[in-house]
């Protein structure tokens, strides 16, 4: 059985994690509402072996996915050709393509750090990017979904979400790259 | 033969999806042997996919 008060501790880290993949405060709190009480009517089936967490978790994954298919993609997105441009990075590389600037090593970071501010660089950073892309990443990289199921729920092809995670990562680094350096420096 | 480094950062960004064919395997491998820039952005995307898989399993 699920204990209420655990269950409600864990609301802030459910709503980051529908916050990230929706950007949308509304509606990220209204699946974490949907999530709860899924988990509450299905409360039975909460063996304990996991933790409440991931149990969770895994059920506002699968209602983020069925939002996505219910709701039709045509609403959500802009043009699959502005995202799938990668030249907003020309400033990166010189003509012959090669790194303007060394690559610094981030020092400051322990890993452990790092996953703990992830939420945080992410929210700011995806506020940026379009909205397909940041989804791409998130079922990527937080999910960890393969690339065919990516395809399938964002229905795109393999290749456009290959350079959506490449624009992703190339942002995000950036981000990150910000704080950590930004931070050693000050 | 040769790839340049907006070329080896798209082949890194690539093979944490999928296996990446041979060819494409080797050139990135003697980019990196030469690219510290590279190899820093590889070690990056790679503790960026470590976070957020943490992240996501609310650790």
């Amino acid at each position: 059985m699920i204990n209420p008060a655990e269950l409600e501790t864990e609301l802030p880290y459910l709503q980051r994690y529908a916050l990230a993949q929706l950007r949308d405060r509304d509606a990220a709190n209204e699946i974490v509402q949907e999530t709860v009480l899924a988990a509450l009517e299905s409360g039975d089936s909460f063996s304990g072996k996991s933790s409440l967490r991931t149990w969770l978790t895994s059920i506002l994954r699968f209602k983020l996915i069925d939002r996505l298919r219910r709701k039709g993609k045509e609403v959500l997105f802009a043009s699959l050709d502005e995202e799938t441009d990668d030249s907003d990075f020309d400033g990166l590389f010189s003509k012959d393509g090669h790194w303007q600037e060394r690559i610094k090593a981030w020092s400051g970071p322990e890993e452990s750090m790092m996953a703990r501010q992830f939420w945080d660089v992410f929210e700011r950073c995806s506020e940026v990017m379009p909205r397909r892309t940041a989804m791409a990443f998130v079922m990527r990289e937080v999910m960890g979904l393969e690339i065919a199921e990516i395809c399938n729920n964002l229905e795109i092809t393999a290749t456009n979400c290959s350079v959506l995670l490449y624009r992703a990562r190339m942002s995000l680094r950036e981000c990150f790259e910000i704080r950590w350096t930004g931070e050693a420096r000050a | 033969m040769k790839i340049n480094c907006r070329q080896a950062s798209r082949l890194i960004s690539q093979g944490l999806d999928q296996p990446l064919s041979q060819w494409d395997h080797v050139r990135l491998r003697m980019h990196l042997w030469m690219c510290g820039n590279c190899r820093q952005f590889s070690h990056q995307l790679q503790l960026m996919r470590q976070s957020a898989r943490k992240a996501g399993r609310g650790e």
